[in-house]
């Protein structure tokens, strides 16, 4: 596993998220109100749209353009829709954050 | 044939009577009533919500004017009857109407007691009985001024926190060492003085009343040692008597009351009476059970069931005040063969005493915390030995037997015929049996099929768990709306919530309100915040983190992820310089596309996220300010050029939409409002389908508002017309602070205005000059911290972290 570090935890607002720019695509790294931390593809399934600009609550991100719920643990759409996202494993080191990114290069090839 | 029968008096009691009346003998009589007030039959006992605000008068009426129309019932709106004649068996009205009875019902009710001190007759002295008292406490209170309630019993203490809420400076005087000493004992009349002081209500006991006076009307108030406090209005709430005049007057047998047998039957055997003026077993009642059950005997003895008896009973006393809960039954005072058990918690301000004699409960107080009252009242009512139970009696019913503090528990362990509803003695097996034979789904529906929760409202609770136990996922709690799935309150009582209990914080709200998620939804949030920017405006802190994208970032998001802006252009009016800066703008960013809107705007589309700051910057240099084009707010105001150019134009509409808009802008509103002004009649701004609008006229300003043109299209209504143009930005500010204050989120003007109504709108704006001048100065108030340029603030470093990835990564081995 290859972990790069991102950034720290206070980079990132509570109940909020940032983007990581990679080559593939943005990935959307959320911090839910009890400093917990995802990172899914910043694409929601539904019609592609920005995740990370969402509002998050408890640990959900609602789509900002058509109001899907995506849980930030699984990636997957909730209630009644159906579809689910990419998510990449997140690791806090006191307050610096790592993406795994072998995740990132085994979806490049 | 039918027979007629004439009913006087048109209160809560005879209007339950005759709904048993038709239940019970459709068809068989032909009713006239005659009310002494101008109005249909309505909930007394909301009395006080309506006082404090929390209710209007039109959620209070019992059966409205269709009801009387569907079951053919003559409604005589302000008449008085002045006289009965019982040889001829007719009465008369003081409008000289005269109508002949078969049977009458005298149901006259109560006339609240004076102190007949010197001044008690001043203007400004009033008591608290009906609709029109409480209409004049409301005008009253718009003075802001101080107020003395004389009464600390039940209707005292409701009309003090009613004019508190309303703002006005109350003094509470009250004879006694403590507050409703007739239910309450001294340590729980303790708890409640200093819960109604800590409202700001001044109270003051052992006052003993000596004059009221002031020069043509009331000034002060003086008592007998000496202290004079200041006053301009004056409730005397000291308690009622029967009213019973009329029937004295026409040689029906009267003592305290009219005085009936156990029938409801006067000593004119076609004549009864029910309700606060009668008197029975030689006892008058006050609260509204025992009057119900008056009115369930009168009905069926005019049935024909002669059997039907009137049976005495002890009622709980509850007092309707937000916040204070506070529950007081049968009889507590102290004596040798009684015993009592007493539990007290000093910082959750609890304090429980149950009275005993011979191992049964007599008498209960509970202050704080309410929740057993309905199972002491039935252990008291069934006489229930409770020496088995004696530890934890106090404790309450989960206590006992082990069971869970569940209050789901609580109630599934309450008997069938355990009373769930004390105004309209409805016991358990009644509602549980109406929901499942009836297939009720909804409050509302065990409200018109039971009547329980249907008249005071404080059991709304229990029947609702009650409606839980009895069809589980399939109970609709929705007759009102909840706001989102995180909370069974709807929007409307949020908000009052919010303002009642002080709630200043999104986490406050949540805890206190018990919200069922952690931390809301994406509906709830923005919402909440909302709410809480409108009511507090100087001590919230804006939750950016609750904002929906556009109102985060201040653009709005596209369906590719990018972002438009639409910089402000006062009342639709632009310049050479401002062109040229924007056309700058387009070029320098590579903007795709830039169009004019609807509101006399350019829009530039298809901005990246990471370019916002630069562009704001750009645009901020050339003047330009955020268009709002993307809030919940003050969107625009669309003008026509008016009188500077037009041949037609009346006044200049151009400047006054600018001046609305520099006044209003920066504004959060409920939904998006957008305005427009016309000059003259031909409308070419479109005002008459926008939020609101302006159509100049020549003799001034015509003001419009509720009109839509989106997914509804509606002409707007007419608010009225104004001479000058600062009355007609005075009215229009204040038309939008109480929307802003009433509107539900995502509400847009005319369907809030469909559900106040637009004549009390009216109402308000237009004819109550005080009222609007508060709106006004409440809303120029939270304008200080709402005009703040949301982009000049972006483009000099606020928020960075909303506009830049927080890292670049894998670029390198991409590469390679």
């Amino acid at each position: 596993m290859n972990w790069v570090s991102i950034g720290s935890l206070s980079d990132i607002p509570r109940r909020g998220a940032r983007c990581v720019a990679t080559p593939e695509g943005k990935i959307a790294v959320f911090r839910t109100a009890d400093d917990q931390v995802f990172a899914i593809d910043d694409h929601c399934p539904h019609k592609g749209g920005p995740l990370s600009q969402g509002i998050v609550h408890g640990t959900a991100v609602t789509c900002p353009l058509h109001n899907w719920v995506i849980s930030l643990e699984t990636g997957k759409a909730l209630g009644a829709d159906e579809g689910a996202v990419r998510t990449i494993a997140v690791r806090i080191d006191g307050e610096r954050l790592f993406i795994a990114l072998e995740a990132l290069a085994s979806r490049a090839a | 044939m039918t027979e007629k029968l004439v009913i006087i008096g048109n209160g809560m009691a005879p209007g339950r009577m005759l709904e048993h009346l038709l239940e019970k003998a459709p068809g068989r009589y032909q009713v006239t009533i005659f009310n002494a007030e101008p109005r249909v039959n309505y909930d007394r006992i909301m009395l006080s919500p309506v006082l404090s605000g929390e209710k209007a008068y039109e959620e209070i009426i019992i059966h409205g004017d269709g009801w009387y129309i569907k079951h053919g019932i003559t409604l005589y709106k302000g008449h008085k009857i002045v006289a009965i004649d019982r040889q001829a068996k007719t009465v008369t009205s003081d409008h000289g109407v005269t109508e002949p009875y078969d049977k009458l019902v005298i149901a006259t009710g109560s006339v609240p007691f004076i102190i007949p001190v010197p001044g008690h007759d001043l203007p400004g002295v009033l008591t608290y009985r009906d609709l029109d008292d409480v209409r004049a406490m409301m005008l009253a209170a718009q003075s802001r001024a101080k107020a003395v309630v004389i009464g600390g019993g039940l209707l005292g203490l409701e009309a003090a926190a009613g004019l508190n809420s309303q703002g006005m400076d109350v003094t509470v005087l009250h004879v006694m060492p403590t507050l409703m000493e007739r239910q309450l004992d001294p340590a729980a009349g303790y708890l409640l003085q200093r819960a109604v002081e800590q409202r700001g209500i001044k109270v003051i006991t052992k006052a003993n009343t000596q004059a009221i006076t002031g020069n043509g009307k009331v000034e002060r108030v003086e008592l007998a040692d000496g202290t004079v406090i200041p006053a301009t209005l004056v409730v005397m709430a000291v308690g009622i008597r029967p009213n019973a005049v009329l029937a004295k007057e026409a040689g029906i047998a009267v003592n305290r009351g009219i005085v009936v047998d156990a029938g409801m039957r006067s000593n004119d055997p076609d004549i009864y009476a029910i309700g606060e003026c009668a008197e029975v077993n030689g006892q008058v009642y006050g609260l509204v059970a025992p009057l119900y059950e008056m009115a369930r005997v009168a009905a069926s003895q005019l049935a024909g069931n002669e059997a039907a008896a009137f049976v005495h009973m002890d009622t709980p006393t509850k007092l309707k005040v937000t916040g204070i809960d506070l529950f007081s039954l049968g009889d507590f005072a102290e004596g040798e063969d009684r015993q009592e058990i007493v539990l007290r918690d000093a910082a959750a301000g609890v304090y429980k005493r149950l009275v005993l004699k011979d191992d049964r409960i007599i008498g209960t107080v509970l202050y704080g915390e309410t929740t057993d009252g309905a199972w002491f009242n039935d252990l008291k009512k069934k006489q229930t030995d409770i020496s088995e139970m004696r530890d934890t009696l106090i404790f309450g019913q989960s206590y006992q037997g082990g069971a869970p503090l569940d209050p789901m528990a609580a109630v599934a362990a309450l008997p069938d015929d355990a009373e769930i509803c004390g105004c309209n003695g409805v016991c358990k097996g009644k509602i549980t049996g109406a929901i499942t034979a009836k297939g009720l789904t909804s409050l509302d529906d065990v409200r018109a099929h039971t009547k329980a929760s249907a008249s005071c409202g404080s059991c709304t609770g229990l029947v609702e768990k009650l409606m839980v136990l009895t069809i589980g996922d399939k109970y609709n709690p929705a007759a009102v709306q909840p706001m989102c799935s995180c909370t069974s309150l709807g929007h409307d009582e949020v908000r009052r919530l919010i303002k009642a209990k002080g709630l200043k914080t999104i986490p406050a709200v949540m805890q206190e309100l018990e919200w069922k998620t952690s931390c809301g939804c994406a509906k709830c949030r923005p919402a909440l915040n909302y709410y809480l920017v409108c009511d507090w405006p100087d001590e919230y802190a804006d939750d950016y983190q609750s904002r929906f994208i556009n109102e985060r970032v201040h653009a709005n998001i596209q369906k590719d992820g990018t972002y438009s802006v639409v910089p402000r252009m006062w009342g639709g009016v632009t310049n050479a310089a401002e062109l040229r800066a924007i056309a700058d703008v387009v070029d320098k960013f590579d903007i795709p596309m830039v169009k004019v809107t609807g509101g006399q705007r350019i829009d530039m589309l298809g901005i990246r996220k990471e370019d916002l700051p630069a562009v704001w910057a750009d645009l901020g240099q050339a003047g330009f300010v955020s268009g709002h084009a993307y809030a919940k707010g003050l969107r625009t105001v669309k003008t026509c050029v008016g009188s500077d150019w037009c041949r037609f134009g009346t006044q200049d509409s151009t400047g006054l939409g600018i001046r609305i808009e520099k006044f209003m802008w920066g504004s959060w509103t409920p939904a998006k409002v957008k305005m427009a002004v016309s000059g003259c009649p031909r409308n070419c701004a479109e005002a008459t389908c926008k939020d609101v609008g302006v159509i100049c006229v020549d003799s001034g300003y015509e003001i419009h508002f509720a009109g839509a043109a989106g997914l509804d299209i509606k002409g707007t209504e007419v608010l009225g017309l104004v001479k000058t143009e600062d009355e007609a930005l005075e009215h229009i500010v204040a038309l939008t602070q109480m929307y802003r204050e009433q509107g539900r989120y995502l509400e847009r003007i005319y369907k809030w205005a469909k559900r106040i109504g637009i004549a009390e709108i009216k109402r308000q704006i237009m004819d109550d000059g005080e009222k609007r001048k508060a709106y006004f100065d409440r809303f120029v108030f939270s304008q200080k911290f709402a005009q703040v340029d949301p982009w000049s603030e972006r483009a000099s470093g606020k928020d960075k972290h909303e506009f830049r990835p927080m890292a670049s990564v894998g670029f390198a081995q991409a590469a390679e």
